[in-house]
């Protein structure tokens, strides 16, 4: 069994409320923090276990902290992201739902080493349930005296509240969601500054995603290096993959960083293999935004080496036969799916959601949506192909915030490595509305070069 | 521009504008415009959508200029600017909830109620849209409905018909 | 090594000393001439403008002597500050050019192209950039997004269509007058400049909108139609107001004043806002005190058949002889005129 830090008591009934909470131990890592370490101290243990960001960029997290500017006499702030909008993503709302104690707490502890007096919890607007429970949750902490005035007779005060979102996947992006939070549109900040610096009202902040959140709380309670031994290379620790699409088991997954793909794909204790008895066309392996795989480069890289669960292998062959570890939201196609008719779906929701400050993504998106629609309509042109690729480019690096990079980024995968798709779509117009491309090759052997 | 067909006049009650100041006691001195998307959600769930003067008077009591609420109640999907039916049906329609039927679902809504997307049942009582995804990728298809946001997983043509009936039950009975 | 207390910057090849904090873009606008990367929402009098566009995109190969890393992406001039020993490339990159080339067209895509009837022709910054970096034809082969004609107070139209979203007149709002009736609302592609309810902009100072509009977006209603701009001459002129600083740009008709702007610089940009008085009511000579014709660009199309700054080539100016038939050939056609 692998090890889980995060979801280890998951199935304990009552674990959403402060009493079985505690009484598995909840809220050993604020003592532990407040009365024996110092803030530092904090900060050097989430860098000796090598988190990295558990939100989609994947930027160590204790070095985020070490850039937080600490100017005297100005107030410093903990935001939570909680705003989980990527396609593919829901291990949030998981987290949240099942034990929002472990966030309440990692907030305590991460506010208290970030010397943050006064913390938000962004959490989208449409998980208005989840928000209820970490208000709840909060509310508990506080009548068990984690949270207020003179936490624990230590001398530090602390106040968290819960701010929601008003539905936009854009303020996922940290600048984005801190102009949300400051009651404006979702405008994404040019940077620099960077948040560290000025953040929230103009002061320093730090923007984490709940499990990164959550996940100092392990990291406290057993010390950075030990944490650090799970995982593989700067891969430490575990990580929540969200399991969805054409899988037996869709779900919330804690895994140990290292996992071979095919085991998470196949095995009973995770996936258990794909749904009816079909065979796996295409992964995505972090979320809509990373490059979808075609299911042979998916399992195993380029060089023919087992592709594992860790950013590196995930990563490995850059963006021409990898992809990213992203968010960790996992979607598996069967081959009954078709990919240019996903590709404008995921299209879609980037033109849908993009802000429209900067033209590249504002126009770009549009376009590319309308001429992906063309293709899957049966009204597509072989130059269609190309000027795809054309307006991805013209997108990819040129925006303000990454959201532009995450819509170029799955059309630009899908046309290398699904090309022949496109194509049968173009010159198979009335065939393509009525059935499915297929498995094709994409899930056989490699051929490697000798 | 915004053609106002219709502009519902509000008077915020004292029970609700005591929720307001709750919330605008979480932000700093000087930084209650934070406050705004929280009291958009307050006055939504309160009404059912955001009215003209509805937003002219959050900008009134928070100090700040009408256009400022216009700017963000626009760029937000959450906020509904025209009157909606009593219950919205959310339907997530992107990606991996399409790999499992969303599409079909949507189709079946739309020929249940029988009403296109966006638009409001005759007696008032249901509208449906399209939403992007709302992070339950692997309970798919769902469908949420507001205020609260409640969440219905794994939805068939079945549970969906069984869903709306037991919305109108729960509707006459009230 | 740069002067005390600046920073060395090259850009295209040519270095200046900046003070620290200066964008690169300010730094390639004290050099001058082809190498300053066009801006279509960046104006250096609106606090927190630019970065929007994404037209002034250029390369840092060098980030500094200290870390003289390139930037892993392109950056927007107008918002990245110079560190010392920066080398920046501009029109000496062809990734530069192609991103920017690759900008203009989104702008392009859903603009309505209709310059023969617009009032902005021949001053308009987007014509200038398609003219320089665009193609000659669209790719684009969709409906374009459209969107009423509407009047924002008596004096100002605003024409949606040809919007690019520079955030420009949000700005002047905001900053200029106490009080902003209009913003961006809606996002996305749906975006658009509006009032969202109707309300007429009424500001003393809000007749700057029109000034700062890098395109036809917003434009002057009592100059509607009048006439093209290159049919009209600039005269700077002042007068003494008690509201602005009184400067401004007449153009001409004739003995006609068809409309008052403030003066702007090369990179169109207004010397002085100027108040709604000056710009809307003074459109008399006797109002105002003459100064010069307004120094414009050669290249611009405003100059056409107007003041003619004598500029001889330079293989001219090498040849004395022809250098001085050449004149005597120039007077004699400003003779016939």
């Amino acid at each position: 069994m692998a090890r889980k830090l995060l979801l280890n008591h998951v199935d304990v009934p009552g674990i959403n409320g402060f009493d079985v909470y505690r009484q598995y131990g909840g809220y050993r890592a604020v003592e532990k923090a407040l009365r024996t370490m110092s803030p530092d101290d904090v900060v050097e243990e989430v860098k000796k276990s090598g988190l990295r960001g558990r939100g989609g960029a994947g930027f160590p997290t204790g070095m985020k902290w070490g850039f937080l500017a600490k100017p005297e006499g100005v107030p410093r702030y903990l935001v939570c992201n909680g705003d989980e909008s990527e396609p593919g993503t829901f291990k949030d709302r998981y987290l949240m739902t099942k034990i929002p104690h472990a966030l309440v707490e990692g907030m305590i502890v991460s506010s208290y080493a970030l010397g943050a007096n006064t913390s938000y919890i962004y959490i989208r607007g449409e998980m208005m349930p989840q928000i209820r429970i970490v208000e709840r949750a909060i509310a508990e902490a506080k009548a068990a005296g984690f949270l207020g005035k003179n936490i624990l007779g230590t001398g530090y005060d602390l106040e968290i509240y819960v701010q929601p979102g008003g539905g936009a996947y854009i303020c996922g992006e940290e600048t984005a969601l801190l102009e949300s939070l400051e009651g404006k549109r979702g405008n994404p900040r040019i940077k620099p500054p960077f948040p560290a610096v000025a953040g929230l009202y103009g002061c320093p902040t730090v923007v984490n995603n709940v499990e990164s959140i959550a996940a100092t709380v392990p990291i406290i309670n057993e010390g950075g290096e030990e944490y650090a031994k799970i995982g593989i290379e700067r891969s430490t620790g575990t990580k929540l993959i969200s399991a969805s699409g054409n899988i037996v088991r869709p779900g919330v997954y804690e895994i140990e960083l290292g996992l071979p793909v095919e085991e998470f794909i196949y095995s009973d204790e995770y996936c258990g293999g794909i749904a009816n008895g079909k065979r796996l066309k295409a992964v995505v392996a972090g979320g809509s935004s990373v490059p979808i795989l075609p299911a042979n480069l998916a399992l195993k890289t380029a060089k023919g080496d087992a592709r594992l669960m860790t950013y590196e292998s995930l990563a490995d062959g850059g963006f021409v036969t990898g992809t990213a570890m992203g968010s960790g939201g996992f979607i598996a196609f069967d081959e009954d799916q078709c990919i240019v008719r996903n590709t404008l779906n995921f299209t879609r929701f980037y033109h849908h959601e993009s802000c429209g400050q900067c033209s590249p993504c504002r126009e770009g998106t549009g376009w590319m949506e309308k001429v992906l629609h063309k293709i899957e309509y049966g009204h597509g042109d072989l130059s269609d192909i190309d000027l795809l690729w054309d307006i991805q480019r013209k997108i990819d690096g040129n925006t303000i915030c990454p959201l532009g990079d995450a819509s170029a980024w799955p059309v630009a995968s899908a046309i290398r490595h699904f090309r022949d798709e496109f194509e049968w779509h173009i010159f198979h117009p009335e065939e393509a509305q009525t059935r499915n491309y297929g498995l094709a090759h994409y899930a056989d052997p490699l051929i490697m070069a000798e | 521009m915004l053609k106002v067909q219709e502009n519902m006049i509000v008077e915020f009650s004292a029970p609700l504008l005591e929720r307001f100041a709750e919330v605008v006691a979480r932000y700093p001195e000087g930084r209650h415009k934070s406050a705004l998307l929280p009291i958009l959600h307050l006055v939504q769930a309160e009404y059912g959508w955001l009215s003209v003067d509805a937003m002219d008077k959050v900008a009134a009591y928070l100090g700040i200029q009408p256009i400022e609420v216009y700017e963000v109640a626009t760029f937000y999907t959450m906020f509904f600017l025209q009157p909606k039916g009593k219950y919205v049906l959310e339907v997530c329609r992107t990606g991996p909830c399409c790999l499992v039927g969303a599409e079909r679902i949507m189709k079946h809504i739309e020929t249940r109620l029988g009403v296109k997307e966006g638009e409001v049942t005759a007696d008032g009582m249901f509208s449906w849209r399209g939403v992007e995804c709302i992070a339950a990728c692997g309970f798919g298809p769902v469908l949420q409905i507001g205020p609260e946001y409640t969440f219905y997983e794994n939805l068939t043509e079945n549970s969906v018909d069984k869903l709306i009936e037991e919305l109108r039950h729960k509707a006459e009975t009230n | 090594m740069a002067e005390e207390g600046k920073f060395k910057v090259t850009i295209d090849g040519i270095s200046i000393d900046v003070a620290p904090g200066t964008t690169i873009l300010n730094a390639a606008r004290q050099i001058g001439g082809d190498i300053v990367p066009p801006a279509m929402c960046y104006y250096s009098k609106l606090e927190g403008s630019g970065g929007k566009c994404r037209t002034c995109l250029v390369k840092v190969s060098k980030g500094s002597e200290k870390d003289p890393r390139p930037m892993p992406k392109l950056v927007a001039s107008c918002r990245t500050t110079v560190m010392d020993g920066m080398e920046v490339q501009n029109i000496t990159s062809p990734d530069v050019i192609e991103a920017r080339k690759g900008v203009v067209e989104m702008l392009l895509i859903n603009h309505p192209l209709d310059c023969p009837i617009c009032d902005q022709a021949g001053e308009c910054k987007l014509q200038d950039l398609g003219y320089e970096h665009g193609a000659e034809q669209t790719r684009y082969e969709f409906e374009r997004r459209t969107f009423e004609r509407i009047d924002i107070g008596d004096k100002i139209q605003l024409h949606m269509n040809r919007c690019i979203l520079c955030y420009r007149c949000v700005y002047v709002a905001n900053q200029l007058t106490g009080r902003r009736e209009h913003g961006v609302i809606y996002r996305g592609d749906h975006a658009e400049i509006s009032t969202f309810i109707e309300r007429a902009l009424d500001n003393e100072f809000i007749g700057n909108v029109i000034d700062v509009c890098p395109v036809g977006a917003l434009t002057d209603k009592t100059f509607r139609f009048k006439n093209r701009v290159w049919f009209t001459k600039p005269v700077d002129a002042h007068r003494d107001c008690p509201t602005c600083s009184g400067k401004v740009t007449l153009w001409y008709k004739g003995e006609e004043v068809l409309r008052v702007t403030g003066r702007k610089d090369e990179y169109n940009e207004v010397e002085d806002f100027i108040c709604n008085t000056c710009r809307f009511e003074k459109k008399h000579t006797a109002d105002w005190t003459l100064e010069q014709p307004t120094d414009v660009d050669k290249d611009s199309v405003i100059t056409a058949n107007h003041y003619t700054v004598f500029n001889p080539p330079p293989v001219i100016k090498k040849n004395p002889a022809l250098q001085a038939a050449n004149e005597e050939q120039l007077s004699r056609t400003e003779r016939l005129k």
